[in-house]
């Protein structure tokens, strides 16, 4: 399931540990410092502050849908499966799982003595009911969908969990990775979202629940029972900072110790030696991207010719340059650069606007105003582009592409709609000529939901109104076997047809760019952020700044 | 009484005898002539992108320095004038207008409408303001029309009490008598003899009110709501440059002080006109 | 006194049930009514939504029982359950935030008066000095002067450079470990730069409207008679003048209330507070209908209190008020 990404926060599929997914190899910047001095072993103890614009909605992932919700929950939670630095899936509650040889059924083999933080040991019997819930009408879980592809379900002994499902389904084992949850208590409430739980969370993960003051900070302690090992940094506070430019102050003074820096604060502000000698920053391309996307059905975007005069008009490199101070890539697909689906050769759309008037001339754009406008059977080129109210990166966006696009003829006004009133008023109802707009994206390819002809409906998320038999066709075959290889030319074949037909112009995929205190040691950059093996980082005695009591 | 040449040279004279007021006076002179004839002050075009040259210092080329994509600071803040400017005008028009009505009706005809105006008067003070802007800009989008209609139609029950009460005052005067012995209508009462006296106090809750509109969008545009880039308005800029606060100073700065400037010139003006029309005051 | 306060508790009955009327016809203005209310990422929750909406509100029925149910639930300070994905109870929500708020808008209140009468009644008595017109500017600058760029930079000075106060939030991250010098101390610290900002951005009004009060007292017959029998100058002004100047002001303390509850939505935001001013805010910008009109009701009733304080406290120091 992939939604519009607010830019701030990207929302992952799942909760899989993701505060800062992403891939490509991150490289870090600052040279490690001078480890003489200290001994550099791992140690227990000292907390870590993070800073998050804004405060979490609840902790059962199952039924939130936010991007700090979803971390909170996995310092506390785990699924069956997970991703691990490389975004391969490994067990995670699952020590191992088979797949059948017709891709029908998975059984997974769970881990035995892993134990809730209340104590009572965990069970498939937990697994059951989280698979239940989700399937429950009365749970309101957005994510029920791939759970709804599931046949059968049984649990034939504490330790095996098995799912069958009606054909093979590639987004399957993926989705195995939601957070399960304890049964016992949670199975006196008929809706998860309104149980006691979703405040005060239990669960299997690296750190248990210690307070949560709304709007102020989310408090967390080292799981000592944890079935990895206790985590080294003793404590987790989540710091609630509604503003980007106080958060960044917070960080100078020593408020904070992790946050995700904006381009400039990484190329401009943070480039002193004071700062080097305090933080280390990441830099890793992020697991989503920016797009220009058309009403397909608007009389100027019906034209094929029209979408790729569009697309060479738009100067993607000014784009990376003007919006991410170079800290990123062009798209030329919905894929990331550098995954297993990505297809680099597709069709690109080098900065041209000789060809855009070509094309638009083509098209029958051929007349011009007085203004420089182009016309056609007596209408002006003229369309509103929408994008979201507070979102620095896509005005942005808008105002390069205004100018780029009063270059070939073609005058874009901008309307920044606040975000519920933008997704209930427009995408919903269809009432846009284009939009700037991101996805997030999950590591595995299926795009179904996005792309697919049947996906067009109210509330769905094929909202520009796609539809290519060819594409519908792919889409089925990419999702319904575990075969890569085939998978991987299905994926390719799409990315083709979408480079032709331009119905979004795919325009950048921006990096993740956090920083990090310099006391924190363990941190590994991967393809899967930095993360991922939170549990352990640690702080060398020496260097330890806070004394917590357990 | 009514308007003779007297008063109102007196009136002048004093206002150009209070340094202050003078000083804002000046302030806010010049800004409209920035927000009339942007085209003297810059040659610049504030929408002109350029990425070779994001956010540069001060220099030769760009007096004020760029911002975040490269545009003229100096363009965008004269540009900004007239957005803000407006913004201020347009809201206050919307509230004086409302205010004048609603307090000349209240003063004038007294009673049961008196009553009843009075009463839509104290209920709407009871909301926070900024709380009823928020909710209705949030609901409506903030477009600069919404923006300027909703600070317009949330801000006229100071005007409304002050006019009723000036109405209330004047109605029982000789002179408003006299006229009324000598068969003059209500609409020539109302325009020839009440509305030039209320005129004072109601030029200086209006011109509070530009300098209040001008920091309600500047505060709106801090919660991302406010007029929306591209458009400059020293709100959005202002709010910009707050993020690289830190390093482009030039980028907060520049805004921050035509804000800062004009609201002042608009608050201290208007003290100067409270004054001035207050010949009571004048001696020592 | 206390017919006099029966009589003013009476007053406010219209002023409630006219502030139930107008919030009322909020509900009902959003375009396309409060039924196209969008949460945003989950389809549905909107569905959800839609229902509690319209059983909550009843909006299927005629007005008049819409409305009644309305005053109903307005006078048990029943708003519903929060929109937000964590459903809770608005009334627990607004509870929950308003006891910083109301902490940081008493200080403010109470430097303002601290710092403004003083000022109002020395530019008057001097009025046209060097002090009146540099006071003047003075507080006319922290009016004018965009509260969060000036918050921003009291913490580049502050917290970064000299390191001498905290940023944001209200407390430290080991603030339950104190003491209790310890906690008010260290609250006290995160409380300075908000109290600061939101007194001198408060200032002006109050200032000015000492200092005219006080020209207005200085110019009546028993201050001249005063002055003619011969009373030095400064007993006339610091004794009789003072005390009919400052006693109106408390009227503009209860009228301040709603000014400083607005502002509150920029102080927290810029300074991590956790309050109501921040939490009315995530509810506009999430269209959480019930928690906005729990906020808006709760803000209205809390000016109602404030200029009821304010007339019963001006009543209570000048007798002949209770007459009239």
């Amino acid at each position: 399931m992939r939604r519009p990404s607010r830019g701030f926060a990207f929302l992952p599929a799942l909760a899989l540990f993701a505060i800062l997914a992403g891939c490509g190899g991150g490289k870090k910047e600052a040279p490690r410092e001078n480890a003489a001095a200290v001994p550099d072993v791992p140690a227990y103890g000292d907390m870590i502050v993070e800073g998050s614009i804004g405060d979490i909605s609840g902790f059962l992932s199952a039924v939130t849908s936010d991007a700090a919700s979803h971390e909170a929950a996995g310092y506390v939670f785990n699924g069956l499966v997970r991703y691990d630095k490389d975004l391969r899936l490994e067990g995670a509650l699952a020590r191992s799982w088979d797949i059948s040889p017709d891709g029908k059924k998975i059984t997974f083999h769970l881990r035995r003595n892993v134990k809730w933080q209340d104590g009572a040991p965990f069970t498939s019997a937990d697994v059951m009911f989280t698979y239940r819930r989700m399937i429950d009408p009365r749970t309101p879980t957005p994510y029920g969908e791939d759970f709804r592809q599931v046949k059968r379900a049984r649990a034939p002994d504490p330790y095996t969990f098995v799912a069958e499902y009606a054909r093979p389904f590639a987004p399957a084992l993926a989705s195995w990775g939601m957070d399960i949850l304890p049964k016992h208590l949670l199975e006196m409430y008929p809706d998860i979202s309104k149980s006691p739980l979703n405040k005060k969370p239990v669960g299997t993960g690296p750190y248990r629940f210690v307070e949560w003051r709304t709007g102020e900070k989310v408090v967390y302690d080292a799981n000592p029972d944890y079935f990895e090992g206790k985590p080294y940094i003793a404590r987790v506070v989540t710091r609630i900072i509604p503003d980007q430019a106080t958060m960044f102050l917070e960080l100078l003074s020593g408020g904070v110790d992790i946050m995700d820096l904006t381009p400039p604060q990484y190329t401009r502000q943070t480039d002193t030696p004071g700062f080097k000698g305090s933080f280390n920053k990441y830099k890793y391309l992020a697991s989503a991207y920016t797009y220009l996307g058309f009403r397909l059905s608007h009389p100027f975007f019906k034209d094929r010719r029209v979408r790729q005069a569009i697309a060479f008009a738009t100067d993607k490199k000014a784009l990376i340059e003007g919006v991410l101070l170079g800290l990123g890539q062009e798209a030329t697909g919905p894929y990331k650069p550098g995954t297993w689906a990505y297809d680099p050769d597709v069709r690109k759309y080098p900065h041209d606007p000789a060809k855009a008037r070509e094309l638009l001339a083509e098209a029958g754009w051929k007349e011009k105003d007085a203004d420089g406008v182009l016309r056609k059977d007596g209408r002006r080129f003229e369309f509103t582009v929408m994008t979201n109210a507070g979102n620095e990166a896509r005005s942005k966006t808008a105002a390069i592409l205004q100018q780029n696009l009063a270059e070939v003829g073609i005058r874009m006004r901008i309307q920044t709609v606040e975000w519920a009133a933008f997704i209930n008023q427009f995408i919903d109802k269809r009432a846009f000529d284009a939009v700037i707009l991101g996805w997030s994206l999950s590591p595995d390819p299926d795009q179904y939901e996005i792309w697919h002809s049947s996906k067009t409906g109210p509330k769905e998320l094929n909202f520009i109104g796609f539809s290519n038999p060819e594409v519908d066709k792919l889409l089925e075959e990419g999702r319904s076997t575990f075969d890569i290889g085939k998978r991987k030319k299905a994926y390719f074949r799409i990315q083709e047809i979408l480079a032709e037909e331009q119905p979004y112009v795919f325009l950048y995929v921006p990096d993740a760019l956090p920083v990090v205190q310099k006391r924190f040691h363990g941190i590994d950059p991967a393809p899967a952020g930095i993360s991922y093996n939170f549990p352990k980082w640690y702080v060398p005695k020496a260097l330890q700044k806070y004394r917590i009591q357990p | 009484m009514t308007g003779s040449g007297g008063i109102w040279r007196d009136f002048a004279r004093r206002l150009l005898r209070n340094r202050l007021a003078a000083a804002g006076g000046l302030v806010i002179l010049f800004f409209f002539l920035v927000a009339a004839f942007p085209a003297l002050f810059t040659s610049r075009n504030p929408d002109r992108i350029d990425v070779s040259v994001i956010l540069q210092p001060p220099s030769a080329a760009h007096p004020l320095g760029t911002d975040d994509l490269g545009r003229d600071v100096l363009a965008r803040v004269v540009y900004g004038a007239r957005v803000s400017m407006k913004v201020g005008f347009v809201a206050v028009g919307i509230a004086t207008a409302i205010g004048l009505v609603i307090g000349l009706l209240s003063g004038f005809y007294g009673g049961r409408v008196d009553a009843v105006l009075m009463r839509f008067v104290d209920i709407m003070l009871c909301f926070p303001t900024f709380f009823l802007i928020l909710s209705v800009i949030a609901f409506l989008s903030p477009s600069i029309v919404n923006i300027m209609a909703v600070i317009g139609l949330t801000g006229w029950m100071g005007v409304a009490r002050l006019v009723r009460a000036e109405t209330l005052s004047l109605k029982e005067r000789d002179f408003v008598a006299a006229a009324r012995a000598q068969g003059a209508g209500t609409a020539r009462i109302v325009f020839r003899h009440i509305l030039p006296n209320a005129l004072a106090p109601v030029l200086v809750s209006a011109t509070l009110g530009v300098a209040g509109a001008i920091l309600t969008e500047s505060a709106l545009s801090f919660l991302g709501i406010g007029v929306q880039p591209p458009t400059p308005s020293w709100g959005n800029i202002l709010t910009i440059g707050k993020n690289y606060i830190e390093f482009a100073w030039w980028l907060s700065l520049f805004p921050g002080l035509a804000i800062l400037f004009t609201v002042l010139g608009y608050n201290l003006l208007g003290e100067g006109i409270r004054d001035a029309a207050d010949p009571r005051l004048s001696g020592r | 006194m206390l017919r006099f306060i029966v009589r003013r508790l009476l007053l406010t009955i219209p002023l409630l049930v006219g502030i139930s009327l107008i919030s009322f016809l909020m509900i009902h203005l959003a375009p396309g009514g409060p039924i196209s209310i969008a949460t945003d990422l989950n389809p549905r929750a909107t569905a959800d939504a839609r229902a509690r909406l319209e059983k909550y509100y009843g909006l299927d029925r005629p007005l008049h029982v819409q409305y009644a149910r309305w005053l109903e639930r307005m006078a048990t300070l029943d708003f519903g359950d929060s929109f937000s994905p964590d459903g809770r109870p608005v009334a627990q929500k607004i509870r929950e935030r308003i006891p910083i708020t109301l902490t940081i808008n008493v200080l403010s209140m109470g430097l303002i008066l601290l710092v403004a009468i003083p000022i109002g009644i020395y530019s008057a008595v001097h009025r046209g000095s060097l002090f009146d017109r540099a006071s003047t500017v003075f507080v006319f600058t922290g009016f004018s002067i965009p509260t969060f760029w000036l918050a921003l930079l009291l913490m580049i000075l502050f917290g970064v450079k000299l390191g001498w106060l905290p940023i944001s939030g209200i407390g430290s991250l080991d603030y339950q470990s104190l003491g209790l010098a310890g906690k008010i101390a260290d609250r006290a610290r995160h409380l300075l730069l908000p109290v600061l900002l939101a007194g001198f951005s408060g200032l002006a009004g109050m200032s000015r409207y000492m200092r005219s009060n006080m020209l207005e007292v200085i110019r009546q017959d028993y201050i001249a008679s005063a002055r003619a029998k011969g009373l030095p100058e400064r007993k006339v002004v610091y004794r009789h003048a003072m005390r009919n100047a400052v006693l109106p002001v408390i009227t503009i303390l209860g009228l301040s209330v709603p000014d400083l509850l607005g502002g509150s939505v920029i102080f927290e935001t810029i300074f991590a507070i956790p309050g109501m001013g921040q939490l009315f805010y995530q509810g506009v910008m999430s269209r959480d209908y019930p928690l906005i009109m729990g906020i808006l009701t709760i803000g209205a009733f809390l000016t109602l209190l404030g200029n009821l304080l304010a007339d019963v406290g001006y009543a209570l120091a000048d007798p002949r008020i209770r007459q009239g």
